[in-house]
């Protein structure tokens, strides 16, 4: 059945009640009933929770075959714990049929891979899929299509009972002996704990892995112990050089500060950029370059920005601590200097991922959000993102907040250059469609800018700012003039992937990809 | 091939971006800047033992990229070197608009490198007299000799100032009011205009130092410099910035030409506009005025 973006979704998927994408809204005044978990009362005071290992852990919990275990990806590349409890499961406890719903999922998870090749991983629920594992489901080693949401999309699944946890692992920074857990003050901080949350609150059961353990109460805990079963204290949880950079730079490089200026030049032409306005933006080249030149015209204009929300860096602290933002809400560190930031500069509040970006609750932050800038690895002419699957259709990407805050927001940017390599950005048609096209609002390039035509108020800030700007079919064929214009990908039938919008409609699937041959 | 439009001896060329042509990373698409020229570099930013597969890269540059509206200038070698003629070839069989001789030292530099490039328009049967020429004046003997430099060919749209190495043999080096360079950029400005050719001065390269570069660009726009050379896209806005017109320069402008035009058609040559006499001497100045003021974004209307 073709949904609202033109994708054809298989019917074995719309079951149990599953729709298509329908547009944006779709679910708006529908109502949910929310699941909730079954926890073990611990009536009888305890001193500690504290257990030797995480086989103990597993066992304490009732492990069994078939089970959801959820990760948070706050530990980003340097992360060890999902393998750490996927080993211990599998190779020490013989765990089978397991599946891992993880917030997300990236290069540090490469051993995955292998139990998803011997078949004992067999589900896998992620925003983020890369590397050797998005190689193997990619491949249609995963017994089951891999699902796929944003950051908003996971809790309300979760909220909505789509998605049981069995056991959450939280990895924590520091941990006190009941459970209390902050993403500072150990050796492997990360700051905000938001993506843990909701997993937190909706396990069964629910155990802590920490490689720092403090005294009791460690507070304000981002996890509270009310939630939490059992602690295991490990010699270490991640690679500190990889959870969070030393500080994120701003680009140096001309053309990412190119456009960088010009997204700032369209906001700025908006009525949206009035004082007290709300921001998000990436950390990747031209997104984060782009509060410089944001500063400059806030400056000219004598306006500051209310608040920003999002993944946050240092040139974000930076701005709250010369007054020119009032309020940081970070779902998520990207640097240290955001990490020591977050509940220690006044006006730097730590959220949940469900307070962020979740469409079925009642006041997420990208819903008040003027403008939003990010990235794509590639645009349509109908403006649809695709940020998840690569030019030779191998799942390699995340979604992350993409699709919430591009949904959410007034005024959605698209910043990214027009080729890379030899692969044309703005194309024809996406791979995957990951953000619908009636989300984005403008497209910003290094060969010019494309407004979509369902803003036509947009269109006329730009115009009468001056701005320059083409349909963005122009700058498709621009694209294809100067790399070619590439074959269409060959997929087999199977579905390794199910692209689910952030409503719980599905999107988008991803298929298996034939092998290349050559003529 | 993609075909250029005849090089204009007379353009805006406010800035010139210098870029390595060893480099297809850069020199692919250079033009999206929004600079008014680019100088694809054969000279010192290529390495000795890779002036070759510089000449090759430029080649298919020139021949598969659509610059648009940005003017393409080759630096070529010195001729000093063994180089430079084959350099002439290569951007004349590409196409380039204009070649820049460095190290330009006197009217009989400029000859040489003409008869050349007119070899080779011959060679490969390009529209003789098509390729500009401009001159890099590098030592004082090129400074004292810049007007003969200045009209040494038809071909000669303009010169620069090369300062690395004439703050060298000057003894001094760069200063922040720019009296190092006092002398040598009035006497290129002087003689570029009496020769009637445009003039553009050298490169600001420490990029840490904005404020400099803003101080020394205002004093370039002030001596009556037509334009600079940049060493980096980040520099474009600025100059482009200064060397915009007022808007009270842009009325009267429009105003001078409407005016030269009506009057003109009804066979009056001298007239007035708010109060002050105007004749055809004042035309060429208000154009470009208007022209400048077209390429800022200042100027919509159809008088150019």
């Amino acid at each position: 059945m073709k949904n609202a973006v033109g994708r054809d979704i298989p019917e074995f998927l719309l079951k149990d009640g599953k729709e298509v994408y329908q547009g944006k809204n779709y679910m708006d005044g529908k109502f949910i009933k929310k699941a909730s978990p079954t926890t073990r009362r611990y009536e009888k005071p305890q001193e500690s929770k504290i257990v030797g290992t995480i086989a103990d852990a597993l066992k304490l919990c009732g492990a069994k075959s078939g089970m959801t275990f959820s990760f948070h990806h706050h530990l980003r590349d340097g992360d060890y714990v999902v393998n750490m409890v996927m080993k211990a499961a599998i190779e020490e406890l013989g765990l089978e049929d397991m599946t891992i719903a993880a917030t997300s999922l990236g290069a540090a998870h490469d051993p995955i891979a292998e139990y998803i090749e011997q078949g004992k991983v067999v589900g896998i629920q992620t925003s983020g899929i890369r590397g050797r594992m998005g190689e193997v489901v990619s491949a249609g080693k995963l017994k089951t299509p891999a699902v796929i949401r944003s950051h908003g999309g996971r809790p309300r699944a979760i909220e909505a009972g789509e998605v049981h946890i069995d056991i959450a692992f939280i990895a924590a920074p520091t941990s006190d002996c009941v459970g209390n857990c902050r993403g500072i003050g150990g050796k492997s901080d990360c700051g905000s704990m938001g993506y843990a949350m909701t997993d937190a609150r909706y396990a069964d059961r629910v155990v802590v892995v920490t490689d720092c353990l403090v005294d009791f109460p460690n507070m304000p805990a981002s996890i509270e112990a009310i939630d939490v079963d059992a602690v295991v204290v490990t010699d270490s949880i991640g690679d500190p050089k990889k959870i969070a950079s030393a500080a994120a730079r701003i680009s140096q490089n001309p053309r990412d500060l190119m456009m960088a200026e010009d997204v700032a030049k369209v906001i700025a032409s908006t009525p949206y950029f009035r004082d007290g306005f709300s921001f998000q933006t990436g950390v990747g080249g031209p997104s984060l370059a782009a509060n410089l030149f944001l500063e400059k015209f806030m400056d000219e204009k004598g306006i500051k920005m209310g608040w920003s929300i999002g993944g946050i860096c240092g040139p974000m602290v930076e701005l709250l601590k010369k007054g020119k933002v009032g309020k940081i809400i970070d779902v998520q560190d990207f640097d240290l200097d955001a990490v020591r930031s977050i509940n220690r500069t006044p006006g730097h509040y730590e959220m949940s991922a469900s307070q962020y970006a979740d469409p079925a609750n009642k006041g997420a932050f990208v819903n008040k959000l003027d403008f939003v800038v990010l990235a794509a690895l590639e645009i349509d002419t109908d403006f649809n993102v695709n940020v998840l699957t690569g030019s030779d259709g191998v799942l390699r990407g995340a979604p992350g907040g993409h699709p919430d805050t591009a949904a959410g927001s007034k005024c959605c940017v698209i910043v990214t250059p027009l080729i890379r390599g030899r692969m044309a950005t703005v194309c024809e048609h996406v791979v995957t469609v990951t953000t619908p096209g009636d989300c984005v609002d403008v497209l910003v390039t290094d060969y010019g800018i494309a407004v979509n035509p369902l803003r036509p108020d947009l269109i006329e800030c730009l115009d009468r700012a001056g701005i320059k700007h083409v349909p963005i079919e122009e700058l498709k064929e621009k694209a294809y003039s100067i790399v070619g214009r590439p074959d269409e990908l060959q997929w087999e039938d199977r579905v390794v992937a199910v692209l689910e919008a952030r409503d719980g409609t599905i999107l988008d699937v991803v298929r298996k990809i034939k092998p290349y041959t050559a003529d | 091939m993609i075909p250029r439009p005849r090089p204009e001896k007379f353009r805006l060329r406010r800035t010139m971006m210098f870029l390595s042509a060893q480099k297809p990373g850069l020199i692919k698409d250079a033009y999206i800047y929004g600079c008014d020229s680019i100088m694809l570099d054969l000279e010192d930013a290529v390495a000795e033992n890779q002036k070759d597969a510089a000449r090759f890269s430029l080649y298919h540059a020139l021949t598969s990229v659509d610059y648009g509206d940005t003017e393409v200038i080759v630096r070529i070698n010195g001729l000093d070197t063994p180089h430079w003629q084959e350099d002439v070839r290569v951007c004349v069989a590409g196409g380039a608009d204009g070649i820049r001789i460095a190290k330009c030292e006197s009217a009989r530099d400029v000859r040489t490198v003409e008869a050349a490039v007119l070899a080779a328009e011959k060679e490969f049967v390009r529209e003789e007299g098509r390729t500009l020429l401009m001159a890099a004046l590098e030592s004082p003997k090129g400074i004292l000799n810049a007007y003969e430099i200045c009209c040494a060919s038809d071909r000669m749209f303009g010169v620069a100032i090369s300062g690395g190495d004439l703050r060298k043999s000057l003894q001094t080096s760069p200063q922040r009011d720019g009296i190092d360079m006092l002398a040598a950029r009035g006497q290129v400005i002087l003689a570029a205009r009496a020769a009637g050719i445009q003039c553009f001065d050298t490169v600001f390269t420490d990029l840490d130092d904005q404020e400099g570069f803003e101080a020394e660009v205002r004093q370039n726009k002030a001596m009556g410099f037509d334009g600079k050379s940049l060493i980096n896209p980040r520099q474009i806005r600025f100059v482009h910035q200064v060397f915009a017109p007022t808007e009270k320069e842009v009325r009267q402008a429009e105003k001078i030409v409407r005016a030269y035009r009506e009057q003109s058609a009804a066979g009056v040559g001298v007239f007035t506009v708010d109060g002050k006499m105007i004749d055809i001497a004042f035309i060429p100045g208000a154009e470009r005025t208007l022209r400048l003021a077209k390429a800022c974004g200042m100027y919509g209307g159809d008088l150019i």
